[in-house]
This record gives structure tokens, C-alpha cells and sequence, in this order.
């Protein structure tokens, strides 16, 4: 722990400096805040394309035409367009919000301040991994408007179909290449973000802020950073040799023997399984990159609103530790069904199940805090609890997908679409809504619109049941995944009722974003006036003002007392005591 | 607080549909099928329980523990609890996975059956085709060059392997009821899966690799086969089916087809 240093930059003057390239950590976080709102715009308006598609796959749409003349001709989407819809979508959910918004935005923003530090180690790498995520945001989406438009091979990408070029689909050719290269430069973003996050943390921790003083929300960003500093890495790797199978001529990952629209190809003794491994190498820390951040919200929400310390601070801290150490060691059960040996499957299987625990370990202690509190039903709360629900039900399908056995029939159905998009999905985007509503205050200096929140929670939450719950009886009905339409089987023509239903439900839940975005773009301007701790809170970020000076201490070098989450502290004046506190502010001494 | 009863009427509906099983499995065809249904009522029971309990107690805590003027208690934990739950989940969950290993070791890692009927499967953009040796038990040799789909040769079988003139290829899969089945797997082109949900069995067909899938259909009836890999534009209409005959019917069809080549 070393005592902060003096600040090698001071508060720029010029509207660029200050607000486009700027190295301030505050603004970099509202920058990446904005990017992810952006995307999750994005996102959110294909997946009701997609909807809309799967339940009306011959409607003519005028305005699709438009905008897509060959994919949509006459108005009617083709099944390769929905792909590409279905791809996009995944991917700029995956990495430009999930991935974005937790970690890159309100952990840039809010780690420095709760550890008490002035900036990111790293204020230029900081700054150039925004522009880099920007850059691969631009090169993602101008997939869109290349011949053949996107790519249509999801977001895992699974050659042969990503690596053999227009050959394997209208999108496989330089829609597809786009996306790699996008892949590719957003890895390299986020390994400068990881690297500054672990530096931050290791090293510019304030006088007092021992680890186990550390909020949970900075345990969960500095875990986070470690995966993807081990993560992204890999995927960087197997980017470029996918890059290189489909551009150089290599054969990395496609096997020889193979007759594509009536051409040979000349690729010989790859593996298409070997990007599987790669992929999901990264790809299943990634799940756990998207939900940490929302963990820890959880937690320091929960602890802050029923007013009681947070149960078992020290189990927490060792379930994140497990959850991330495990995560790198059951990539395999997204591989059941790949032809892998199905004795890796067995080993995996119990390894995954393995990472249950530390995952029920925390609803446990999430239950435990609330027990005997006192809570306060704000919504950035109400969001917290709603993460809580969200968790317990996505997890609790992880349970069947987990084990081999049942994979059998559930793998790449529904099923599988309906346990990842409550999980990794909605409970993430429940951590980033409860982030928004409990940070607002800080970040803008205003309060966010409790009446509209609570709407927009309760619509959102019912919602979010609504279209998800259902998905799991179309997984037990066999429904597969990544059909654009069910007209050509039997079985799945009996289930479109149920398509109709979560459709209308997507509908709905995305009319009440405009609430959202209405509440937050007008309490920036016109909201009530945010005091330094409207929430009673104890951690560092609530003894600066709202928001904070450029340097966020004002020069001042905070001194840490208290363990993070002191409240209802028996002898004490307040309920709360704030971290930096005075050491005698109660008489006796407690943990 | 209205978060409370929200929450318990969630739960009560999603537990209504799953006892009510509204939209579910179709019937099982094998006894794999009805060991694999065992295992997953099994999980559903226990997850059930879980979800039900947990769901429960957050409306519980959310409705007891509003603010309504008491001061909060203080505790940083429970030892003992923590130690508890630890080992209870990890006992369940691990539980879990051990039971149904012997269904999965069933169907990949029991001693195949030299008896098993041969069939091969190609898989390439979007269809299936199966191939079944004719009199002499033997596949005939196959060359992509001589791959011919118009006439009939989508797995470019070689018309100078004497093996070969009297294999049977058809668009779908015709198996006899109650023989062991080894489903030789072979894509040409992409990744695409082998899924019959009354079979309760699901493989990845990869290119570049020989998967042998052993499965034995004992209720005669015709099931359909939706390709469950992603693999292109034509994924949603990739579809065959499979047609579980009895044995005497098998055995005519084949003839049938050896003499209309």
C-alpha cells in the first residue's frame, strides 16, 4: 500500500481535454456508461427485429426494404438476415455492454474514489482503451453495411461456417472478416483495462484500505479484471488464427475434406473443436466478467439500504476468489454435445457443478444481510432485490445444463437461450440499472426520479419473467435455437403461441426503457439536487461531493478506519459510520 | 413491499407450469429415454425445491424486514451457517451430476454392441442423407469429386468399389424397432447436430471427425429430426425424420431399395 502520489496531470482546460480525450478516470467511465447505452440500444431494437420475425416470418415491412434492400427484398426478411440480426445482437450485447458497462464504466468511474485514489494507475492506457472500444464498436457495426451484410454465425462464431469465407452464406465474407477484426481490437481494449484495474487496485489503495476493507464492488471489478486480463488474451489469440485461416490460407481450425457449395476447399487438418476450446476458454469467464460487477452492486446495496453490515464479508470475498478461479475450469460444458470426449464431459460436469456452490454461498448471505434489517425501498433497491430473484432463477437451470446427461437433449435449445438471457442477461442488466440509480447522485449531481423508477422496475421485472420464463418450456418441448422461423416442423408449429406470447412481452418491456431513458436524461438536467450522501452510505465515494472535483479528494488524502459495510453499529451515533471515520467514533471496538 | 407478493406470485406461476407440464417432453422411445426423463425429474424435484424455498424466503425477508421504525440488528455473520450451507449445496449439487453419470456413461462410454445395425450419416447445408451397406455388411469407398447431389450421390460414393454397388441411400432414417443402432456421423461442409427428442440424444456432427453414436428406438412411429447447430441460412428448415419400423418392415424396405437402384 503506498501513500498516493502527487498527480502527474492537473485538471485540463479545453472542452477536448476535458470531455473527448480525456485521461480522468470519471469521465472515461461516463464515456464507456454511454458507449454501453448506446449499444444496449442497439442490441435490444434487433432483438425485437428478431422477435417480430420468428412470430411473423412472412410480413412485408416496408421500412425493411429500406434498410436492408437485398437481405429484406420486397420487405420480407430472409432467414440470413435474421442471423445476422441474431449475431450481432449477441455480440454487442456480450462485449459492449455487458462486458462494458459494469466493469469499464462504473468501475472506472467508482474504484479509484472507494479505494481512496485520485485516478486510475494508468491515466493514458485508460484513455486509449475508450478509444480502442469505440474503434471496435465502429468496425462491428459497419458489418452491417458491407456486401452481404453481417455475419450469421452467433456470437461463438464455431468455424468451419465463420472461417470459409462467402462460400458458407451471404455475411461469411467481409461482414464476417469485420467482426473478427472487431473482436480482435476490443480484446486488446479490454486487456488495457484489465491491466490498469489490477494495478489500481494493488497499488493505490489509500492509508487504511487493507483488503479486507475493500468493498465488495472492488473485490468483484479487481476479479474481473483478472479475467479478462486471462481471457481476452486467449480469444485475441484464436481471433488471429481465425483471421488467418480465412485471409492466409492457414488451417487452424477447419479440416481437410471439405465440399462447400459445390466447391473443394483446399484447407487441410485443422480442428474445428480447437476454437471451441479456445473460444470458451474465454467464453465462460466472460459470463462471469458480465455478472461479478452486478454481485458486488448487489451486495453493497444490500448492506446499504437494510442498514446492516453485509453477512459473512469474508465468505463473500472467498466466493468471488472461487467463482473466478473456477471459472477458467468448466469451459467444457458448453462442449457436451461436440464430439469432445465424454470423459473430459464428466470431469467438467463436476467441476461446474462445483461453481454452484460459491454462487448459492452468496444468495445465502444476500438472504442473510436482509435478515433482521431494516429496509429501505428505493429503486436502486428494489433493483438489487430484483437481481437477487433474477440470480436465484437463472442459476437454479444451470443445475440441468450442467450435467451431461440432461445436456442431451437440452443442449442448443431453448432452454439453454433462456437460462443464459436471466443470468448473464437480465440479472447483469438488474446490476447495471441498481448501479444507476444508486450512483446517478454522484456521477451527475442529481437524483434520479424515484416514481418513474419504481414503474420502470416493476414493468421491467415482470417483464423480464414474462419473455424469459417461457423459453424454458420451449427448451423441454425441444425447441432449437437459431431458427428464424418454426413453420417447417411438426412439433414446433404446437409452440408458436407461446413465441406470440414472448414476443408481445419483449414488446412491452421495451416500451418501458423509453421511461428509463426518459427519467435519466431528464433528472441530468432538471432532477433534484444530489447532497454528498444522499443514501447514508459508508464508503468513499460518499465523503466527496456530487460530483466530485476533478481530482476527487480535492488534495486531501483519506485515511480508512472502518471495514466497508458499519451499519446499525450498536453505540454508535449514527447508523452508519463511514469508512474514514475516526477509529473512536464508538467505544467498544468492533471487527 | 409490493416487490413481496410480486415475487411469490412469480413463483407460484412458474411452479404451476411445471407441475401442470403445458408444454413438455414428447413421449420417450427407449429406455435411455425413460432413464434420462428419471434423472431430469429428479433434478426438477430438487431444483424445485431450491427455487421455491429461495423465492420464498427473499419475499419473506423483503415483507418482515421493511423499515417500519425498529432499528436494524447488527451481525457481520454466522460461522456456522456459512459452514452449513457450504457443504449442503455441495453435497446436493455434486449429488446431482454423480446420478446422472451413469445415463451419460451409457450412452458414450458403454462397450458397443458388434451387432449394432451400421448406418452412416452425412450431414452437409441442409440436409441429411443415410447410407446403409447392402447384403454384403460393407460401405463402399466414397470420393468428394464424385459427390453428385442432382443424381442422387450426396455422398459421392465410387461406383468401382465393388462394396459400394450395393449400398442404399436415403434422405431419412429408417431403423428397426429394438435392435441396437451405430449411427456413424459425417459432415461435409459445416457443423450441424443430430437430434431426435423422443431419443432423448443430441451429437454435434464435425467435420473432419468420425462420431459413432449408438442408440436402440423401441416404439415403432416416425420422429422428427431438426438440425440443432447452427449452420447457415437454411438451419430452420434442415430437417429429416426418423422412422422406427419393425423389424420384418426394415428388413423390406431395404430390399425394396437394393432393387430400385
Amino acid at each position: 500500500m503506498s501513500s498516493p502520489v502527487v498527480h502527474a496531470h492537473h485538471a485540463p482546460q479545453g472542452f477536448i481535454r476535458k470531455y473527448v480525450f480525456s485521461l480522468d478516470h470519471k469521465v472515461i467511465g461516463i464515456q464507456y456508461y454511454f458507449l454501453a447505452l448506446f449499444s444496449v440500444l442497439v442490441g435490444m431494437s434487433l432483438s425485437l427485429l428478431m422477435r417480430f420475425h420468428m412470430v411473423h416470418p412472412d410480413a412485408k415491412v416496408h421500412w425493411f426494404s429500406t434498410l436492408w434492400p437485398t437481405a429484406a427484398q420486397g420487405g420480407i426478411m430472409t432467414p440470413e438476415l435474421y442471423l445476422s440480426l441474431m449475431t450481432m445482437h449477441g455480440t454487442i450485447m456480450v462485449f459492449f455492454v455487458l462486458t462494458t458497462a459494469p466493469q469499464s464504466g462504473f468501475g472506472n468511474y467508482f474504484l479509484p474514489i472507494q479505494i481512496g485514489a485520485e485516478d486510475m494507475a494508468f491515466p493514458v492506457l485508460n484513455m486509449l482503451s475508450f478509444w480502442t472500444t469505440l474503434l471496435a464498436l465502429g468496425v462491428m457495426i459497419s458489418a452491417f453495411f458491407v456486401p452481404g451484410g453481417a455475419p450469421l454465425s452467433g456470437w461463438t462464431g464455431y468455424p468451419p461456417l465463420s472461417a470459409i469465407g462467402a462460400v458458407a452464406g451471404p455475411g461469411e465474407g467481409l461482414g464476417q472478416t469485420l467482426w473478427i477484426v472487431s473482436i480482435a481490437i476490443f480484446c486488446g481494449a479490454s486487456l488495457m483495462g484489465a491491466i490498469n484495474f489490477i494495478a489500481t487496485i494493488i497499488d493505490l489503495r489509500c492509508q487504511g484500505m487493507s483488503l479486507m476493507r475493500l468493498p465488495l464492488t472492488c473485490w468483484t471489478w479487481f476479479v474481473t479484471a483478472i479475467l479478462g486480463l486471462l481471457g481476452f488474451a486467449v480469444l485475441l489469440a484464436a481471433g488471429v488464427l481465425l483471421i488467418l485461416d480465412r485471409s492466409a490460407g492457414t488451417s487452424f481450425f477447419v479440416p481437410g475434406g471439405l465440399l462447400v457449395s459445390d466447391q473443394i476447399l483446399n484447407h487441410k487438418g485443422g480442428s474445428p473443436l480447437l476454437w471451441q476450446h479456445l473460444f470458451w476458454f474465454f467464453g465462460h469467464p466472460e459470463v462471469y466478467i458480465a455478472i461479478l460487477p452486478g454481485m458486488g452492486v448487489t451486495s453493497q446495496l444490500l448492506s446499504t439500504f437494510c442498514r446492516k453490515p453485509i453477512f459473512g464479508y469474508r465468505a463473500m470475498v472467498y466466493a468471488i476468489l472461487a467463482i473466478g478461479f473456477l471459472g477458467f475450469m468448466v469451459w467444457g460444458h458448453h462442449m457436451f454435445m461436440s464430439g469432445m470426449s465424454p470423459y473430459s464431459a464428466m470431469a467438467f460436469s463436476v467441476l461446474t457443478m462445483a461453481i454452484g456452490v460459491p454462487s448459492a454461498i452468496k444468495t445465502f448471505n444476500w438472504i442473510g444481510t436482509l435478515w433482521g434489517g431494516k429496509i429501505r425501498f428505493t429503486t436502486a433497491m428494489m433493483f438489487a432485490l430484483g437481481f437477487v430473484s433474477l440470480f436465484v432463477t437463472g442459476g437454479i437451470s444451470g443445475i440441468f445444463l450442467g450435467q451431461p446427461a440432461l445436456d442431451l437433449y437440452f443442449h442448443d435449445t431453448y432452454f439453454v437461450v433462456g437460462h443464459f438471457h436471466m443470468i448473464m442477461g437480465v440479472a447483469a442488466i438488474f446490476g447495471m440499472f441498481a448501479g444507476t440509480f444508486y450512483w446517478f447522485p454522484k456521477m451527475f449531481g442529481r437524483m434520479l426520479n424515484e416514481t418513474l423508477g419504481k414503474i420502470h422496475f416493476y414493468v421491467t421485472f415482470v417483464g423480464v419473467y414474462a419473455i424469459f420464463t417461457p423459453m424454458h418450456f420451449l427448451g423441454i418441448a425441444g425447441n432449437p435455437r437459431r431458427y428464424s422461423d418454426f413453420t417447417n416442423f411438426d412439433f414446433l408449429g404446437k409452440l408458436l403461441p407461446v413465441h406470440n406470447f414472448m414476443t408481445q412481452a419483449a414488446y412491452g418491456t421495451a416500451a418501458i426503457q423509453i421511461l428509463f431513458f426518459i427519467n435519466l436524461f431528464w433528472s441530468m438536467k432538471y432532477g433534484k439536487k444530489a447532497p454528498m450522501n444522499p443514501w447514508n452510505a459508508t464508503t468513499l465515494e460518499w465523503t466527496v461531493p456530487s460530483p466530485p472535483p476533478f481530482d476527487n479528494f480535492a488534495g486531501q488524502h483519506p485515511v480508512v478506519n472502518h471495514g466497508p459495510y458499519e451499519y446499525g453499529v450498536p453505540g454508535a451515533p449514527n447508523d452508519f459510520i463511514m469508512q474514514t471515520d475516526p477509529v473512536d467514533v464508538v467505544r467498544e471496538p468492533h471487527a | 413491499m409490493l416487490l413481496a407478493p410480486v415475487v411469490w406470485i412469480l413463483t407460484v406461476v412458474i411452479c404451476y407450469f411445471f407441475i401442470a407440464q403445458t408444454w413438455w417432453f414428447p413421449p420417450p422411445i427407449s429406455q435411455h429415454g425413460i432413464a434420462y426423463d428419471a434423472q431430469f425429474m429428479r433434478t426438477l424435484v430438487v431444483t424445485g425445491i431450491i427455487f421455491f424455498l429461495a423465492q420464498f424466503a427473499l419475499g419473506w425477508v423483503i415483507f418482515r424486514f421493511r423499515d417500519d421504525g425498529r432499528r436494524a440488528s447488527y451481525s457481520h455473520g454466522n460461522n456456522r451457517l456459512e459452514t452449513i450451507w457450504t457443504s449442503a449445496t455441495a453435497i446436493l449439487f455434486v449429488g446431482l451430476v454423480l446420478m446422472g453419470t451413469r445415463i451419460w456413461a451409457a450412452v458414450h462410454l458403454s462397450e458397443p454392441d458388434p451387432a449394432a445395425v451400421p448406418i452412416e450419416l452425412m450431414a452437409k447445408q441442409f440436409a441429411f442423407s443415410f447410407r446403409y451397406p447392402g447384403p454384403d455388411g460393407k460401405f463402399g469407398a466414397t470420393d468428394l469429386k464424385l459427390v453428385n447431389d442432382a443424381a442422387g450421390n450426396p455422398l459421392g460414393i465410387d461406383d468401382n468399389d465393388p462394396a459400394g454397388k450395393d449400398d442404399i441411400v436415403s434422405a431419412s432414417l429408417k431403423v428397426p424397432a429394438g435392435k441396437p443402432i451405430k449411427l456413424i456421423m459425417h459432415s461435409r461442409d459445416v457443423i450441424h447436430n443430430f437430434f431426435v427428442r423422443e431419443l432423448r440424444l443430441k451429437q454435434d456432427i464435425v467435420p473432419g471427425m468420425e462420431i459413432p453414436l449408438y442408440f436402440q428406438a423401441d416404439t415403432p412411429g416416425t420422429y422428427e429430426i431438426p438440425c440443432s447447430e447452427l449452420c447457415g441460412l437454411g438451419h430452420f428448415q434442415m430437417r429429416s425424420t426418423m422412422e422406427v419400423m419393425p423389424e420384418a418392415d426394415f428388413e423390406k424396405w431395404k430390399q425394396e431399395q437394393a432393387a430400385n437402384k
